[in-house]
């Protein structure tokens, strides 16, 4: 999050690539050209064909797509997937191919001097013609590959360069790299196109691949710094997740809503907090797919829409449980206030559950959402990734006017804390911690209410019972203390008696 | 005996577009004297569409039309000696 005082003076185009007029807050600077660079399978090629396509689709500018590499007609095959009809655009003028594409059947001799005069006019005979705002390299590597002149063609380039800024079309210049890190192009592209740097990448990182965007520098106008995690997505192509990019200027509401137990809510000083996220946290057989049903049906119950995405249970076995509670989930989404979308970790990358996830909080457009569990999309990515996942969906969920409950499982059944706790505790409005009591050979549950944003909250640790009636909060455990770290002690009524007296003040209310 | 048709691809009047139609006419009036021959030029910053259609990056750009096969050659033709081998055709005499 970051405020800068004064207007850039250097003008952006929207691209219109999901997340990436965030990252680059605005969009690429208008009427230069920038390099997009990254190793083979980065996705450069997607990333230019979408600038174009969003350019077509979102703000009626038209573009050309000079290709070195693929052939126009692999390239309108190759994007039909994503939604991206480039034959159609070019049947109505919208979309011009200038193909260089190498060609296998004509042989080449080169004898003496050249230069890309050719090359040139067609650019600026093809953007002419279609009036074109956007234009599209891709790939250098190929024009560098075919001739050997190298020195040649980056002066010929820089030249292109220069003669499509003076025609005041933003372009997209893509290059290989052959690493990750390090210099930023091959054949020293970064010679002629020195201003705006955009890199993809696509690591493996603990044996995943994560694709991220970092946007390396943009001459004299201002950029989210560092790289950002993004997809790719059939259907949609680049999308990028802005996570530092995300400002804290959620709403808060001081609405209250009911979790759907009086005791509960009770506990939380009356009810949750309407825009928040509460983090329930528990070992296995707690109860908190329990609290998450709870907390769903009375929203279903009030004519609220509801949604669940669980990632433990399946379909069955949820509204079977539901069942048992006296939960009819099946009339609840037969009537279309409930969504329960059940899938395993495991289906998709994290960024696509990301995804996935949003697309169905906007289209549903919920009042309650609830995560059955976050903590098992945990085994799916590297730590950093689902940091950043949670943070994504937290930011999104709280603009969402929704509340959200998530939750966490801990690995140990007595005591300890899980990684999704460390990630999300302070991005969480509230946290209710689960835990299993050992009570003279009997295992007892507790709960208590450790956080509580903006409210008075009961502080105590109590005890409470599963029946067939749902969740019931009984009376704290007076004489036991060392339940959150799983270790021990208990006291004998005589003992808190003492040292009830030893603080006189304190009565423990 | 077929005709020999040579197109060449030109960016306007650069010391390199007049350095190869020098090279050419000697090609044509020393090397190819007594073949049936023509020589089309084509300016791609007045007809870029030519350009567009014959996928033509570089200038100037030989084409060899016919007789088959065609050939290209990228460059100012550098002088003339090879160039006849570098498109395949038939010396009227051996180079000197």
């Amino acid at each position: 999050m970051t405020v800068f005082p004064m207007t850039p003076p250097i003008e952006k185009l929207p691209t219109g690539i999901p997340g990436f007029d965030h990252i680059s807050n605005g969009g690429l600077p208008r009427g230069r050209t920038t390099l997009v660079s990254g190793t083979a399978g980065s996705a450069k090629t997607v990333f230019a064909t979408q600038f174009l396509a969003a350019g077509i689709q979102q703000f009626d500018e038209p573009g050309v797509f000079i290709t070195f590499e693929e052939t126009p007609e692999a390239l309108r095959r190759n994007m039909v997937g994503f939604g991206w009809d480039i034959a159609t655009w070019e049947a109505q003028g919208k979309w011009a191919f200038v193909d260089v594409s190498p060609q296998p059947e004509a042989e080449e001799i080169v004898r003496g001097e050249y230069d890309l005069g050719a090359l040139l006019a067609r650019i600026t005979y093809a953007v002419g013609r279609v009036g074109a705002a956007r234009v599209v390299l891709d790939s250098l590597g190929a024009i560098f590959a075919r001739m050997e002149n190298s020195q040649m063609i980056r002066s010929e380039l820089l030249r292109i360069v220069a003669a499509m800024r003076r025609m005041g079309v933003t372009a997209i210049l893509t290059a290989e790299r052959t690493q990750e890190y390090g210099e930023i192009g091959r054949y020293g592209v970064e010679e002629f196109v020195t201003d705006d740097v955009v890199i993809l990448r696509n690591p493996i990182e603990e044996e995943k691949r994560r694709r991220t965007i970092e946007i390396l520098k943009f001459r004299g106008t201002s950029h989210q710094k560092g790289s950002f995690p993004f997809t790719v997505i059939p259907g949609s192509g680049v999308v990028v997740i802005p996570l530092s990019a995300i400002e804290l200027k959620q709403r808060s509401s001081n609405l209250r809503i009911s979790s759907g137990n009086d005791d509960i809510d009770r506990m939380c000083g009356g009810g949750f907090f309407r825009d928040s996220v509460i983090l329930v946290s528990g070992a296995t057989g707690t109860g908190k797919t329990l609290m998450a049903t709870t907390f769903l049906a009375s929203g279903a119950a009030q004519g609220e829409r509801v949604l669940l995405f669980a990632f433990e249970e399946s379909r069955d076995q949820l509204f079977r449980n539901a069942t048992g509670w006296g939960f009819d989930f099946e009339e609840y989404e037969a009537s279309g206030r409930m969504r329960v979308i059940c899938n395993y970790p495991e289906a998709a990358s994290l960024e696509d559950q990301l995804i996935i996830m949003k697309n169905e909080l906007e289209t549903f457009r919920p009042q309650r959402v609830a995560i059955d569990s976050l903590s098992a999309l945990e085994r799916v990515s590297t730590m950093k990734g689902f940091r950043e996942f949670v943070i994504g969906l937290t930011s999104f969920i709280k603009h969402q006017e929704v509340v959200g409950l998530f939750t966490s499982t801990t690995p140990m059944l007595l005591g300890g804390s899980s990684i999704t706790e460390a990630h999300i505790s302070t991005i969480t409005d509230s946290i209710i911690l689960m835990r299993y009591v050992e009570l003279f050979g009997e295992m007892r549950r507790g709960m208590t209410v450790l956080k509580m944003r903006g409210s008075a909250h009961d502080k105590e640790i109590r005890e409470f019972m599963i029946d067939g009636g749902g969740l019931h909060i009984g009376k704290t455990f007076r004489t036991v203390s060392g339940i959150l770290s799983g270790q021990f002690t208990h006291t004998t009524p005589s003992e808190i008696e003492r040292l009830g007296n030893l603080f006189k003040d304190d009565t423990g209310v | 005996m077929s005709t020999i048709v040579l197109q060449l691809f030109i960016a306007g009047r650069t010391p390199r577009t007049e350095h190869a139609i020098a090279t050419l006419q000697v090609l044509i009036v020393e090397r190819l004297a007594g073949y049936p021959c023509e020589l089309v030029i084509v300016d791609v910053l007045t007809d870029p569409q030519q350009a567009e259609e014959r996928q033509i990056f570089a200038t100037p750009t030989l084409i060899k039309e016919s007789p088959l096969p065609q050939r290209r050659i990228i460059g100012d033709l550098a002088d003339a000696d090879g160039l006849l081998t570098a498109l395949g055709l038939p010396p009227a005499r051996l180079p000197s």
